[in-house]
């Protein structure tokens, strides 16, 4: 199990009209740990997020920070929210966002202007800390509404698609600067509609749908919980075969095949005889281990973005 | 393609309140309060003008001239006022001249009419000699001495004919020698037959005086009615009370108006940013932080009443340095009056965009709102000029409360005291806006 909870959220419950949104919602977010949360569109993953920042009163359950239980009204200081939006104002500059959000969240004086200049340094706009933000490209803004989330030393992040719309450049520049807070304890539930970024990034996961938690753990567990030790296996023919090969699927221009082995051991030699009685030889093969995308969709029955 | 085009057109307006509500209701309620305003609507809502009478001659040609003048429809003649100042108290005294006076500098009138002593030899003289009646005007209604002007030249030569027959034959036997006797029992006999019939007119119904002097609409207006004032029948002289600031009096009043009503045009755009920010994330994210809604609303009503303020200060120098308004005399009542005013119109502001859905919406609805407001309120066409009942109408607007206060610094000179009503009534208009936009800005809040 992950360090010691700074975060829990037990049996979390909430309905907007007739529609539950949290349907019993549990998890923990470990001390300095990423936590990736993934769900399809409308799984409750934004209530969820607005619940913990005091944003949405629950109808039932508990939200602990750092064991002490919050009440929906107060004020979340140790809890840093940076939403999926680029919620900022265009007209300011970088540095005056960045005062009037640590202003918000009741940095003054020298305090203020110290973290002001951290998140400068930090975001790497010092060179452009005196420019509107309109002017900025997507990836600038990104770090900015990021820094402006973090300003006030939070020791836990809320981060609501920090990397949306951005390129991988830049994303990859986000995670740096993320990876960088983590460096100090700093831990983050990360919600994702990027699977590969939860893969690489996040050593746990969970998976929420209908409004409830429907799968947790490392990737690892996910998949053995799950798709199983099954591997997938892609072979690259020299030319389409004339009839299907059994077991597998083809793609493409009919020359590339792939399907499920439960044993690779065992199994792929049956796939390699299946080509050569197809006629065929093999330009190319692959074995890889089910992603995060396989269990999605065997969990969810849909693609992530659906 | 043009078929397809139109079908988008109409699907866009069909589905669009908004726009449905600019191209049709929102001309259609300008039309109304303007036809309102200048169309009468008959004889029961045209504007009446009030004037107080003071009769210094006390004569019996005094007094039928007073009641000749209480019979014409469109004056309303106060020769009693309340003794404390006011017109409309039961418990009245006779006006005098200083109390007339304290009346039009008040803007209970806009006009009191003085009958002096003496006027018995001044009325119908032809020669321009006697004592003239003398009109104390307020000159922020420039109409008002033009209408009573003419409706005193009416009133003596129809309310008054044997005087006039008897002015004009002894102008006549003055300059061509005198009537024979024949002619002088039949002029001696006639005389008394007019005054009868006058008299009888003056007390009697519409018709009658329809039959003495026809329309007495028809006297208030245009050359006739400033032909009438200057020389006619009788000797008028008007004596501007507030006269000091006549050149620069109106141009207070249109200072007002005018950045009053932009305050509210800009009251709202700015307090629409409210709505830009629900739409960024940004509102969600600043009420995650220490700020709450109740604050964030202070902040912004704070930050428009100090933009109002500057706009309104920018005006009134303007109107200081471009049209020699005297700004540095009416400093604290200026200053008074444009805080609440401001305060009021942030409040307004907010309070409209926290009803509204979306920034389409909001501009739609505050232009409606804020052009209403304005027509009737006074910043458009001053409320003086209007008809009693358009004049009471507009008191629901805020606008008519801020223009009354700024016409009561810079043109009645009232003390700070006098602002009472108006600054209240401000303040009352500012309490009820904040709480409602406090009220409609908590579906913004937790759900």
């Amino acid at each position: 199990m992950q360090a010691m909870a700074v975060l829990r959220v037990e049996d979390a419950k909430k309905a907007f009209g007739a529609t539950q949104a949290l349907s019993g919602v549990s998890l923990e977010l470990g001390e300095g740990e990423l936590l990736g949360l993934l769900g399809p569109n409308g799984a409750g993953k934004t209530t969820l997020v607005r619940a913990l920042a005091g944003r949405v009163r629950l109808d039932g359950g508990t939200v602990e920070l750092f064991g002490r239980r919050l009440s929906a009204t107060e004020t979340r200081d140790g809890l840093g929210v940076v939403p999926q939006e680029i919620a900022l104002y265009p007209l300011l500059t970088a540095r005056e966002n960045l005062e009037a959000f640590g202003s918000f969240n009741g940095l003054r004086g020298a305090a203020l202007r110290d973290r002001v200049a951290w998140a400068l340094e930090w975001t790497g706009l010092s060179e452009r800390a005196r420019e509107p933000i309109r002017r900025f490209s997507g990836g600038m803004r990104r770090r900015l509404n990021i820094a402006c989330g973090v300003l006030h030393e939070p020791r836990v992040i809320l981060l609501d698609e920090p990397t949306a719309g951005v390129d991988p450049q830049s994303r990859e520049r986000i995670y740096e600067m993320l990876d960088r807070l983590r460096a100090r304890g700093v831990s983050m539930l990360l919600t994702t509609h990027q699977l590969d970024e939860a893969e690489a990034r996040c050593r746990r996961i969970v998976i929420v749908d209908h409004g409830r938690v429907i799968a947790a753990g490392t990737l690892g567990d996910l998949v053995r919980d799950t798709v199983g030790a099954r591997r997938v296996v892609t072979v690259k023919l020299d030319r389409a075969p004339a009839t299907p090969i059994e077991g597998l699927t083809g793609e493409g221009d009919g020359t590339i095949w792939s399907g499920p082995v439960r044993d690779v051991d065992a199994d792929l030699a049956t796939v390699l005889q299946r080509v050569a009685a197809a006629g065929r030889t093999v330009a190319d093969l692959e074995v890889r281990q089910p992603s995060l995308q396989s269990v999605f969709l065997h969990l969810t029955g849909r693609e992530l973005r659906e | 393609m043009i078929r397809t085009l139109l079908r988008i057109h109409w699907t866009n307006l069909r589905r669009d309140r908004v726009a449905q509500l600019l191209a049709f209701v929102v001309p259609m309620a300008f039309f109304t309060i303007f036809a309102l305003i200048f169309g009468g609507r008959g004889n029961s809502v045209t504007r009446r003008v009030h004037v107080a009478v003071v009769d210094e001659s006390r004569t019996a040609v005094s007094r039928r001239l007073v009641r000749a003048l209480k019979a014409e429809k469109s004056l309303v003649v106060l020769t009693r006022a309340r003794a404390g100042g006011g017109s409309r108290d039961t418990a009245r005294v006779p006006i005098d001249r200083a109390r007339a006076e304290r009346l039009v500098r008040d803007g209970e009138v806009p006009l009191a009419l003085v009958l002096p002593a003496g006027l018995d030899t001044s009325l119908a003289r032809f020669d321009g000699g006697g004592m003239p009646v003398q009109l104390l005007s307020d000159p922020s209604d420039p109409i008002a001495p033009q209408v009573v002007g003419g409706m005193l030249q009416k009133v003596v030569m129809t309310a008054m004919p044997d005087l006039f027959l008897q002015r004009g034959i002894g102008q006549f036997e003055r300059y061509t020698g005198g009537l024979t006797p024949k002619q002088r029992t039949a002029v001696d006999q006639w005389l008394p037959m007019l005054r009868a019939r006058a008299e009888g007119d003056s007390t009697g119904g519409g018709s009658a005086r329809a039959g003495a002097g026809g329309d007495s609409s028809g006297a208030a207006g245009g050359d006739s009615a400033r032909a009438a004032a200057m020389s006619g029948m009788a000797k008028v002289e008007v004596v501007p009370v507030l006269g000091r600031k006549q050149d620069t009096g109106m141009i207070s009043f249109y200072a007002a108006a005018i950045a009053v009503m932009f305050l509210l045009f800009t009251a709202s755009a700015v307090a629409g940013t409210l709505l830009d920010e629900v739409d960024s994330g940004t509102l969600e994210r600043v009420l995650s932080t220490r700020v709450g809604m109740t604050g964030l609303l202070a902040g912004k009503w704070t930050w428009l009443t100090l933009l109002g303020m500057s706009q309104i200060t920018v005006m009134f120098v303007y109107a200081m340095l471009a049209f020699r308004l005297d700004l540095l005399h009416h400093l604290p009542g200026f200053a008074v009056m444009t805080f609440f005013t401001a305060a009021t119109a942030a409040a307004f502001g907010l309070f409209l965009a926290s009803m509204c859905r979306t920034r389409a919406q909001l501009g739609g609805i505050s232009m409606l709102i804020i052009l209403v407001m304005s027509a009737l309120g006074g910043s458009m066409f001053p409320r003086i000029f209007m008809t009693a009942a358009m004049q009471k109408a507009g008191l629901v607007t805020f606008n008519a409360w801020a223009l009354d206060g700024y016409v009561k610094v810079f043109w009645r000179e009232a003390p700070l005291t006098a602002l009472l009503p108006q600054v209240g009534m401000l303040a009352g208009f500012m309490v009820v806006f904040l709480a409602l936009a406090r009220l409609f800005a908590r579906r913004w809040e937790r759900v």
